[in-house]
């Protein structure tokens, strides 16, 4: 019979060579899929892996993608951390792309580009705010957050639907459900001609070093981790539940409507009902693969965005269905929660005589599912 | 009085869907563990089902193809959570994104196929009788199943033996392994049996309720469900109403939206989102009678110490 049993210790090189495992795993598993599709994997594994990164303007497009999934990403690793269960960054995004577009759409042609400032914060606040009615739902009615915030995905899409076939409607675009196209003063401004990554690049970096500095230089963020590793803890130690509860929805909120913002006023450039593309639930896979580390979401993005190129490429190039991505990005976590499962535990194959013999007593598991957490928390000489 | 009949024959209709997902979830919920992926499930149980009935013409052999599809997604998920000790958040999130994506994949082929002339289902005898006979009493055969599913299932765990042990393993794994109970199998079972119940509501979905197939056509009933087992305190009687009540939510925004009323379609399509937050929030208020209807060890993963 098959036994699972816990690993006497948990060694450090398993640990960190399990997402380069899943990530072998994804490839064979991926190659296996262009082999049942009539394709040839070489091939379809090279437009996933190497063309994204083969030309200063695949390397733009990768920076323009990787943006949204690393600053949602890394709002997420500070909502994760705390425990809080933020799974409506969608939402979020969506709030903040209506909150920057419908400042946007009102600026005068002759502002200056300093308008795009305000524009950004409209959109991390309509963020905010929609995550600030999860935090107070759970805060004042104990509403589990996990499903007001997805519930509040739906809400938001509706909200959207609704103004750019309604009042947002640009009254000269053929009766298409758009807001007319921002000013040119609106627009993000764009790190290099004829290259479409623009400044929000430097923006989710400039978050994720944020993120970092937060969760691991200040009190704060310190109180915040450790309420989520034990709210027992948190609470003999004196830490508020309550205002980690708030950061934690508050920061990835904000982070998750900047990307909105930034994905309406960037690429975009004006409303429609394409704008939610799905980074808001990518990201929780970017987060988790990032190991809910900040300089791990950094790399997880660019992989993920990866993802979303290669999709795209194999749809024009082998004329694969681009939701292939999706599949790759879902396979990729799936097999990293295999690897991380069995750097913690082995799986045995045991003869009928042995099973029936009780086997030496395994230590007690070192912690929860996100070891890494509590690792970090317990191993931060700082604190 | 025709009309309401025929408004409450079309909130059983959208309630079933919800009550077959939920249902799944309350079994696996007993068991102790918190399925995320539902969504994800339902909608391999919709393309499935619907590949199934246009290749074969047979809703039976749909809806068994669904609950086969949603059991193996499930078995996943539950040899990770339950095998591996995964997080049951972040897995069971990973299982719904997935599902989409490879719902998506799968249904690429049939987004513009249709199902062949849907059957029309009466009771013989009782569906002429006025109000009654078109409230009741012409329903797909899974709407009366979902009925007894949800008697059996109340019987199960109040009653019966199993259902007692799925209960012991959800509320104090430690007790159940004590008393030589196999808390793991159990589990995988609940995990395994809940996913092809959301896969057979996912196949209502696309083969019954709207026969055909449109990407993420589920559109977060997996959810509701989820917070239906809440608001229902895990019990199926209350889950059976409680899905009634949101078909019906959803049933007078689709009413009002065909009356002509002056609101905006999208702002009364939010409706059944907006009421699920507030039922939510209503029920969630009184956190010590959460506490005591909740499953002990809901969400918490176990691993057996030898």
């Amino acid at each position: 019979m098959l036994r699972v049993e816990l690993r006497p210790e948990i060694s450090n090189l398993r640990s960190a060579s399990a997402p380069v495992l899943a990530l072998f795993a994804t490839s064979i598993v991926g190659a296996i899929l262009f082999v049942c599709l009539g394709k040839d994997p070489a091939r379809g594994l090279e437009l996933f892996f190497v063309e994204p990164v083969s030309s200063a303007s695949a390397l733009s497009e990768l920076a323009l993608k990787a943006t949204p999934l690393l600053l949602i990403g890394v709002g997420l690793c500070i909502a994760f951390r705390a425990n809080v269960w933020n799974i409506g960054a969608e939402g979020q995004f969506v709030l903040g792309a209506i909150g920057s577009g419908g400042l946007a759409m009102r600026m005068p042609a002759g502002a200056g580009h300093w308008v795009i400032v305000p524009i950004l914060l409209a959109g991390a606040l309509g963020g905010m705010l929609w995550a600030a009615i999860v935090a107070e739902l759970r805060d004042r009615f104990h509403a589990n957050e996990i499903l007001v915030s997805l519930m509040l995905v739906y809400v938001a899409e509706l909200l959207l639907d609704y103004l750019v076939y309604g009042p947002w409607r640009d009254p000269q675009g053929y009766n298409f459900p758009q807001t007319i196209t921002f000013p040119p003063n609106a627009a993000v401004p764009r790190l290099f001609d004829g290259y479409r990554a623009d400044a929000g690049a430097v923006l989710a970096l400039v978050a994720a070093a944020a993120a970092g500095l937060f969760l691991f230089r200040t009190y704060g963020g310190f109180g915040l981790q450790v309420g989520g590793a034990s709210a027992a803890a948190a609470r003999f130690a004196g830490f508020s539940a309550r205002a980690s509860l708030w950061t934690a929805l508050l920061a990835s909120g904000a982070a998750a409507g900047l990307a909105g913002g930034l994905e309406a006023c960037g690429p975009v450039g004006q409303l429609n009902p394409y704008v939610p593309a799905g980074y808001g639930f990518a990201a929780i896979i970017v987060a988790f693969v990032g190991r809910l580390h900040p300089v791990g979401v950094v790399l997880s993005s660019i992989l993920m965005s990866m993802f979303y190129l290669g999709g795209e490429l194999c749809q024009s190039r082998l004329g694969l269905p681009k939701a292939l991505t999706g599949v790759f990005q879902g396979l990729l976590l799936l097999t990293l929660l295999v690897c991380d499962g069995l750097v913690r535990y082995r799986v045995r194959w045991l003869s009928p005589v042995a099973a029936g013999v009780p086997a030496p007593s395994p230590p007690v598991p070192a912690g929860d599912a996100l070891p890494s957490t509590a690792a970090s928390v317990a191993s931060d000489p700082e604190h | 009085m025709e009309t309401l009949a025929l408004l409450v024959a079309a909130s059983m209709n959208a309630g079933t869907v919800l009550a077959l997902a939920s249902m799944g979830l309350l079994i696996n919920e007993r068991a102790g563990v918190l399925n995320l992926g539902a969504e994800g499930m339902m909608l391999i149980g919709a393309v499935l089902g619907f590949a199934v009935d246009v290749h074969t013409g047979s809703d039976v052999l749909a809806f068994v193809a669904a609950a086969a599809g949603g059991a193996a997604l499930a078995a996943v998920f539950g040899a990770l959570v339950v095998g591996l000790d995964s997080n049951q958040y972040a897995t069971g999130l990973v299982i719904s994104l997935f599902g989409a994506g490879l719902s998506t994949f799968i249904g690429i082929p049939y987004t513009k196929e249709r199902l062949t002339e849907r059957p029309h289902y009466e009771v013989a005898g009782l569906s002429h009788v006025p109000f009654f006979g078109n409230a009741f009493f012409k329903h797909h055969p899974l709407v009366y199943a979902v009925i007894a599913l949800a008697i059996a299932t109340g019987w199960f765990f109040q009653k019966s033996r199993p259902g007692l042990v799925v209960r012991a393993v959800g509320d104090s794994p430690h007790s159940a392994q004590a008393l030589g109970l196999p808390v793991g199998a159990v589990r995988l079972a609940a995990v395994v049996a809940g996913g092809a119940l959301a896969g057979i509501a996912g196949a209502y979905v696309s083969v019954a309720y709207t026969p055909l197939w449109v990407e993420g056509m589920v559109a977060g009933r997996g959810w509701i469900a989820l917070a239906l087992t809440t608001f229902a305190a895990w019990r199926p009687g209350r889950v059976l109403l409680g899905a009634y009540l949101f078909g019906g939510v959803t049933m007078i925004q689709l009413r009002l939206q065909a009356g002509g009323i002056q609101l905006p379609s999208q702002l009364l399509a939010m409706l059944p989102y907006l009421s699920t937050i507030v039922v939510l929030a209503a029920i969630s208020r009184n956190s010590t009678r959460m506490r005591v209807s909740m499953p002990a060890s809901l969400g918490k993963p176990f691993h057996p110490r030898a």
